[in-house]
């Protein structure tokens, strides 16, 4: 489980070998370089903190690279350009950050209903409204239950320190295409602005082949991508395929790490940023004699259930540590039933939690679950 | 060893940039690192921070809420974490700005005129390069060397008339830390 | 106009003048009857042979009853989220820079929640055209107020005709967009009677002939019936057109800027 946490966390560093010297990149940076390497032709945004160096990244890199780039006039539009772009078959990449997310819900269902891929960056900040600028995971529900309406799922995949992000979007890339789908990068106000080191080695999923992009109906029948289907029969017909492609993408997609759960005997379960403090309160906790792990889900939807409900019979607790109110919450609770206890640490509007409070929430888990040992 | 640093001070005082310096240099040596620039609800005020984290294994919070030093440049930094310095934590503070004496005394203090400094060697924006010479001095963090190659590198970038002026703040930092030392192992009161 | 090789015993006499357009499917439509969308339609289609630009049209297809424009023209077509069509387009147009690409519209789709994507897609001077049909309400969700609505106009959502004081004006739209410099441009036409059919052609073709002369946005509005929506006969329909809608929208080419001296140009 160690060695999978490393890997993750080191990004690209071993497959790069030791010729390829890694550079300090601020995460919204990071992730736009990724992007380009991982082959983006086109790229639409629209300025929000904290995302902003994410498109003024773009904005010098896509013309230099002779790709597309728009600031549009509102997330709205950009994400309705990623729709057109997309529907040419061009690899696109949006990025915003939650008032902004909220927006191009529309057309995330317009996308998932009509089978476009796009990759769509959220780099989270308070809420609820026009919210704060701090860093947040508040878009949890927004980004693994919905977004837009209708019966659809969108990928997650939640990058915990900035190397890993680089690694996660030409994943993001790969499984947009090769699913259709709309597919979300979900980070965090932290991960946006910190610097951390990157193996500046790179990763361009392989395009496949042309089926249904519109170039012009030249010597073939014409193509229509859409997401209307008047007939409730046809579109039932549809939405079932829709439902079989993310049976598919829940089966083979699944991705966690989890790190020094072999001896643990309460573990946090946290993603992204929160994930990284939880990290520090477990080397405190383990230097005062508790044992902590940690489980880290990277693919938030489809959500490691099956990893998590298989690790927590041997754990006197599963602690919850979150940038919200307690979102991941629900999905932990789900995976696991009453098998364990589910206990909750978590900051909202903009808050980290320090470690020194994980810490704390973690002595008192352990204080709760102590005695005999509960069935299990 | 895992060791966290916060810089702060005023908006302008080149804080995000020394923090940049330190964990250029730690890349340098090969250490894992993490930046995190003030951000979010930590901005108000005026107020600019930076934490650093330097490590030999993966860093968990690049938020730093023990540290193991502080660079504070103006008095409502020093306010603010003085009382959150770890047991024995080192605490650098910019005698040109601050007056109050720090109340604790389970922690290390390097006081100097780090604006005053700054300006000698050319510039008053280079009063956080001061701080950070004083931290390298007191604290190896990273390497002296590793910090002069980090700077030149960065700083030759987009000003490569400035590099000169740089370095001797720097130098001026980690000199005057060096011999406030001296003074305090002889016996003798501090010097501004 | 569409030529199809005459046949039968005098064709070397005849010249058949009309006839169905290649880029026309065979599919009777949805529309009402009376409803100017088909005409419309057909004046694509014609031009879209006319040019030969089918095998290299993208069409976006906005919400309303034009959503299905992709069952009548053969051509790639993607569908666009409500008003979204210029900023998709813009998507289409900036990954496809050798497509001929058009949106077409209606008028509660351009005019009102579409609005801040037609005026940015036309201050960025996007090479597409644009059909946008104004018939001055929702036709597709039973006959509401649209922002083209005439004053005193009764529909379903102000039933006692519309009132300025409680729903303001109706939005002239293209003239607002003719001030754009990157609109290339802009013109209003009808579908009243044959001749004004044959003038809105000349628009259209216009449109698309700056679009592939390198221009920037090309619309053309075309002055459109809804006889269910208006409550009318489809012939009372043509004749509310003629003389009652234009005298809010009268007809008209609004600007040509690639016409205009090459100074001019280089500003827009």
């Amino acid at each position: 489980m160690t060695t999978l946490l490393a890997a993750a966390d080191r990004g690209s560093a071993e497959a790069a070998g030791p010729a390829v010297r890694p550079i300090l990149m601020k995460g919204n940076e990071a992730i736009a370089e990724a992007a380009i390497q991982a082959g983006c032709d086109a790229y639409f945004g629209y300025p929000i903190t904290p995302q902003a160096e994410l498109l003024e990244w773009m904005a010098r890199r896509m013309p230099e690279c002779g790709r597309v780039f728009v600031q549009a006039e509102s997330e709205l539009g950009a994400i309705n350009m990623a729709l057109g772009a997309a529907a040419t078959g061009a690899r696109v990449l949006v990025s915003s950050s939650s008032p902004g997310i909220s927006l191009m819900a529309e057309a995330m269902s317009y996308m998932a209903g009509s089978e476009l891929p796009v990759v769509l960056v959220n780099v989270m900040r308070g809420g609820p409204g026009l919210g704060s600028i701090g860093p947040s995971q508040s878009d949890y529900f927004q980004a693994t239950k919905g977004h837009g309406h209708g019966d659809y799922r969108v990928p997650v995949l939640a990058p915990s320190s900035i190397a890993e992000a680089v690694g996660l979007v030409a994943d993001a890339f790969e499984i947009a295409e090769r699913y259709r789908t709309p597919t979300m990068i979900l980070a965090d106000g932290v991960m946006g602005q910190a610097m951390e080191p990157v193996v500046p080695s790179y990763r361009m999923p392989e395009r496949l082949p042309d089926g249904w992009q519109l170039s012009g109906a030249n010597g073939r029948p014409p193509r229509v991508l859409q997401s209307l289907h008047l007939l409730p029969e046809e579109l039932e017909a549809h939405d079932r395929h829709l439902q079989a492609k993310y049976r598919t993408i829940a089966e083979r997609e699944v991705r966690w790490a989890g790190e020094q759960l072999d001896d643990a005997e309460i573990a946090i379960v946290a993603y992204g940023t929160a994930a990284r403090v939880a990290r520090t309160a477990i080397q405190r906790a383990r230097a005062g004699g508790l044992a902590l792990g940690l489980f880290r889900p990277i693919t938030l939807w489809p959500f490691p259930s099956d990893a998590l409900a298989a690790v927590a019979p041997r754990l006197r607790a599963l602690l919850v540590v979150e940038l919200s109110a307690g979102q991941l919450v629900e999905d932990v609770r789900l995976a696991v039933g009453d098998r364990v206890p589910v206990l909750f640490h978590g900051r909202m509007g903009g808050m980290v939690p320090t470690p020194g409070e994980v810490l704390d929430a973690a002595r008192r888990a352990w204080a709760m679950t102590e005695g005999p040992a509960v069935s299990r | 060893m895992e060791h966290g640093t916060i810089l702060c001070g005023f908006g302008g005082q080149g804080l995000l940039f020394a923090g940049q310096v330190l964990a250029q240099a730690a890349l340098l040596e090969g250490r894992e690192v993490s930046w995190m620039p003030s951000y979010g609800p930590e901005m108000r005020g005026g107020t600019a921070t930076c934490s650093v984290v330097v490590s030999d294994l993966p860093i968990g919070s690049p938020l730093v809420d023990l540290p193991d030093s502080v660079v504070a440049l103006n008095p409502p930094s020093m306010a603010r974490y003085e009382p959150l310095l770890a047991l024995r934590g080192l605490l650098v503070l910019n005698d040109s700005l601050i007056e109050a004496e720090p109340t604790r005394t389970d922690i290390e203090v390097v006081r100097l005129p780090c604006t005053e400094l700054a300006r000698a060697a050319g510039d008053d924006r280079l009063v956080s390069i001061v701080g950070l010479g004083a931290l390298v001095a007191r604290r190896p963090i990273v390497g002296g060397d590793s910090v002069r190659e980090a700077m030149t590198e960065l700083v030759r970038k987009h000003h490569p008339e400035l590099v000169d002026a740089d370095l001797a703040a720097f130098a001026a930092g980690f000199d005057r830390a060096i011999s406030e030392l001296a003074v305090a192992a002889s016996g003798g009161s501090r010097s501004a | 106009m569409t030529t199809i090789a005459p046949v039968g015993p005098d064709a070397g006499s005849r010249r058949l003048i009309y006839g169905h357009p290649e880029m026309l499917t065979d599919r009777s439509s949805h529309y009402c009857p009376g409803c100017g969308h088909g005409i419309i339609h057909r004046l694509v289609a014609e031009l879209l042979d006319e040019l030969e630009l089918g095998p290299r049209t993208i069409g976006v297809a906005s919400v309303g009853c034009s959503v299905f424009a992709y069952d009548y023209l053969p051509v790639d077509f993607v569908e666009s989220p409500h008003g979204r069509a210029p900023a998709v387009a813009t998507g289409v147009r900036r990954s496809r820079p050798d497509a001929f690409v058009f949106t077409y519209q209606g008028d509660g789709d351009l005019a009102a929640i579409g609005t801040a994507e037609i005026i940015h897609a036309a201050a960025r001077g996007e090479r597409i055209s644009v059909i946008f049909v104004n018939n001055g309400i929702y036709g597709m969700t039973g006959g509401q107020m649209a922002p083209t609505t005439l004053l005193g106009q009764r529909t379903t959502s102000s039933p006692t005709g519309r009132d300025a004081a409680v729903a303001g004006y109706p939005l002239p739209i293209t003239e607002m967009l003719a001030l754009v410099p990157g609109v290339s441009y802009a013109a209003r036409g009808s579908i009243a009677d044959p001749g004004l059919i044959g003038r809105t052609k000349a628009m259209i073709r216009r449109a698309f002939e700056v679009q592939l002369a390198g221009g920037g946005l090309s619309i053309v509005e075309v002055l459109s019936t809804c006889p269910v929506g208006w409550g009318l006969t489809p012939v009372e329909s043509m004749e509310h057109l003629a003389h009652d809608v234009v005298e809010t929208y009268p007809l008209g080419v609004l600007v040509d800027r690639l016409l205009e001296p090459p100074r001019d140009r280089a500003e827009g």
